[in-house]
């Protein structure tokens, strides 16, 4: 990065160098799941290797898509707004720079030991330990930073993006050591400290605040900034977002037992797990009201600002999502949904419709910005990717809703002599053709990642175009 | 610790649940209720006055929580606390309807005994033969066999790789009602050693001579000294004319029938790889998962398929 682009105040070339990750481990984490949803249309695509079967890829489009996607947009975002709300540089610059390479390094050891079959078996968790304990490293560098970043601030508040990245921070650090807890038994074996109901409850305790507080509390400080900074109005309401936020990170803590109703967990957990899922919804239209509500008086933007498009329809698929969530946790409900497609359905409408798009709008205001650029190389393409994003997104959970719907139907259905009228192959076949839609879907997606790619080169490139002249021809 | 899990705990920990559990509850519902009201009045345009400070040149308004959702949040609170008068969940407290999950899955099977045993009940009293004819019961019988069997001796009942095919006339434990039954209700291990000991001349001879009892291409002169041995070591099972022998499961090795042929595999090289290892085989015994009476309906499917071809 050229010397011409630094802030005189804030350390933008960390900003940089994670905003331009997100790009790419965007593109390589859904080309992963392209290649899955494929392998679900046509077996044969497993192509007969360990190492390309859709066990082993399955965990690496995941952690791709969370953590080194996800991940980099949180990174890049929470330096960006943590400086521009405290006016102030960076608690440390070689601090942040650790960060960026132990992260990229915790990435490619997950692309490298995931295929090779290295995993700990836990959802979301899968990586060995000694790659848990670089993340720790790295993690607790991040809350440092970040944390020392707002004590030197010169503002008097602190501004409720940095309360949701915080949170988020925190969280995630006892999450991560908690859960991952193991006995190395080799250097790629470890064995987990809990056994049994135990290690259930701990894995969906650390995997549903995953979902909690680095898809949705990290998220939603990214909100915070980037809504009312493209809509340029004020946010709708301090007091609403002070409710919202302490509501949401304590009722979220309990949510964990819903995904594991009818198991060995006793009575009294699951019912916990899910009347807590319940008082969750409140919290969280908190952050989709006062979200949209900043919006109000602004609409009209939404014609010609398609970044300001991604940002809002991020917040709506948040409302969605969230409405789902809390209706899934209910018994009954989740007795039909649970094992089918209609959880990858819902887990899709959050992590593309709700933490994709809320990204891509965030980094559409962003990369010029760090890029020393006023906007992006092209708006049409933003708009062009906005379409496919929606209507990629919207196929997708369509699909997996009709799917989902259609197994736990068919699982349950009896004859009138007590047999099951459908065997589980039936069920598999019947499920065909949403498998196809919803790889059509994430064609959709990853095209509109390759034009954002191609979007955010132009703007890049164009920029040292302007700063360093061609000489002129003699 | 192993108390905390169990669904009886120690009043300590369930006091501990109760308490954490409504202290969280409460705290939700004093922030929202703290925080409802504002006594700033509206500008022109319906907002409250903004906070005063600006982050990076973001403003916030102080508007009232909107009252719906003020509603929403207490309407999900009462449910839950409903829920939890009705049901287990505060610690040891069994709730009103002393609801559990294993209660009403030992319900719902119950019920399910009650309406369906009369129906496999008559089934029962009709013996095999007669019973693989009526058209009716081998409708019921199928969808049992297609979720219990199916996974192993496939959708057509063919079987595959160390599954027994049960469309043909080769029986590993005999094809008989009672034989059929015997092997549905108790299951099955069929075990052949392995004879690496031998050495690899005498396995190669052997495996020669097993290719001559089907009539398949095969070494003479192998075949001849395989004889023997085959006598001393493997007629004790198999039989010295290599008919197999159903008291034991031996298969059968003069009918061109190989149960651990691989996909692509040559017939030769299983043998030498059944001669080299040894297989195990298990069928696991029915009566235990779906009960003597439908494993006498499924013994009468099994036994209607050899009419199949």
């Amino acid at each position: 990065m050229s010397t011409a682009l630094e802030h005189p105040t804030y350390n933008y070339k960390v900003v940089r160098q994670f905003a331009i990750m997100t790009v790419v481990w965007g593109i390589v984490g859904m080309t992963v799941g392209v290649i899955l949803a494929s392998q679900l249309v046509w077996p044969q695509l497993n192509l007969g290797l360990p190492w390309t079967s859709f066990g082993r890829l399955r965990p690496l489009h995941t952690n791709a898509v969370i953590f080194a996607f996800g991940g980099s947009a949180l990174f890049a975002t929470s330096y960006y707004v943590v400086q521009r709300t405290c006016q102030t540089r960076l608690f440390s610059d070689k601090l942040a720079a650790f960060t960026f390479w132990g992260w990229q390094a915790v990435i490619i050891s997950a692309v490298v030991s995931l295929p090779m079959g290295y995993t700990t078996t836990k959802e979301y968790a899968e990586l060995e330990w000694p790659i848990n304990i670089l993340i720790a490293v790295v993690w607790i560098s991040y809350a440092i930073v970040f944390l020392m970043t707002i004590k030197k601030r010169t503002t008097s508040h602190i501004y409720v993006a940095n309360w949701f990245f915080a949170a988020f921070i925190l969280t995630v650090a006892v999450l991560h050591i908690v859960n991952n807890a193991a006995i190395p038994v080799t250097g790629m074996y470890s064995i987990s400290i809990y056994a049994g109901a135990v290690d259930a409850m701990v894995q969906w305790w650390y995997g549903h605040n995953a979902v909690g507080f680095f898809l949705t509390a990290g998220f939603l400080g990214m909100m915070y900034y980037f809504v009312p900074k493209q809509a340029e109005r004020p946010i709708y309401s301090y007091r609403l977002s002070i409710v919202h936020f302490w509501a949401l990170i304590m009722i979220y803590m309990w949510a964990g037992p819903h995904h594991l109703h009818y198991t060995a967990l006793p009575n009294w957990a699951q019912s916990l797990g899910m009347i807590m899922s319940i008082i969750l919804l409140a919290p969280s239209w908190g952050g989709m009201i006062n979200g949209m509500m900043t919006l109000s008086g602004a609409w009209h933007k939404l014609r010609t600002d398609p970044t300001l498009r991604f940002l809002v329809v991020a917040l709506s698929f948040y409302g969605m999502s969230t409405f789902e969530g809390p209706m899934m946790a209910i018994k009954t409900v989740n007795a039909l949904s649970h094992y089918t497609d209609w959880t990858i359905g819902h887990v899709h409408s959050g992590a593309l419709g709700w933490v994709a798009m809320i990204t891509i709008g965030s980094m559409y205001h962003l990369i010029p910005r760090v890029f020393g650029r006023t906007e992006m190389y092209s708006v049409n393409l933003i708009a062009v990717h906005f379409w496919l994003a929606t209507i990629g997104t919207v196929l997708y959970i369509a699909s997996m809703w009709v799917n989902g719907i259609l197994q736990g139907l068919m699982w349950r259905a009896i004859n009138p002599d007590g047999t099951l009228m459908y065997t589980f192959v039936e069920s598999v076949e019947a499920s065909a053709p949403g498998y196809f839609v919803r790889l059509i879907g994430g064609l959709f997606w990853v095209t509109g990642m390759l034009i954002m790619a191609y979007n955010v080169y132009m703007t890049v490139k164009r920029r040292e175009a302007i700063s360093h002249p061609a000489p002129q021809a003699a | 610790m192993n108390n905390l899990w169990g669904d009886s705990l120690s009043n300590f920990w369930s006091a501990w649940i109760i308490i954490i559990t409504l202290g969280t509850i409460a705290l939700s519902v004093w922030i929202l209720i703290a925080n409802r009201r504002t006594d700033k009045t509206p500008d022109a345009d319906g907002n409250i006055e903004t906070t005063g400070h600006a982050a990076d040149g973001i403003e916030e308004y102080d508007n009232p929580l909107p009252q719906w959702w003020f509603k929403l949040f207490i309407l999900t609170v009462v449910f839950a606390l409903g829920y939890l008068v009705l049901y287990p969940g505060l610690g040891n407290y069994a709730g009103v309807l002393g609801w559990t999950q294993e209660g009403q899955w030992e319900e719902e099977v119950a019920d399910a005994q009650e309406r369906f045993t009369p129906i496999f009940a008559r089934y029962q009293e009709v013996p095999i033969p007669e019973l693989a004819e009526d058209p009716e019961a081998m409708l019921v019988a199928e969808r049992i066999y297609q979720n219990n069997c199916a996974v192993c001796h496939g959708s057509n009942a063919q079987g595959g790789y160390g599954f027994p095919n049960l469309t043909d006339d080769d029986w590993l434990y005999g094809g008989e009602p009672d034989n059929i039954l015997t092997t549905l209700n108790n299951g099955r291990n069929g075990l052949m050693p392995s004879w690496q000991q031998l050495g690899a001349n005498n396995i190669e001879n052997l495996t020669q001579y097993v290719l001559s009892l089907s009539e398949l291409e095969h070494d003479e002169a192998r075949a001849e000294q395989g004889e023997s041995t085959f006598m001393a070591v493997c007629a004790a099972c198999h039989g010295p004319s290599g008919m197999g022998n159903t008291a034991l499961g031996a298969p059968n090795l003069t009918n061109d029938i190989w149960l651990y042929l691989a996909p692509g595999q040559s017939v030769d090289d299983s043998i030498r790889q059944t001669l080299r290892n040894g297989r195990n085989g298990h069928m696991p015994a029915q009566a235990a998962y779906i009960g003597e009476e439908r494993v006498h309906l499924v013994a009468a499917y099994v036994y209607s398929l050899r009419f199949a071809d």
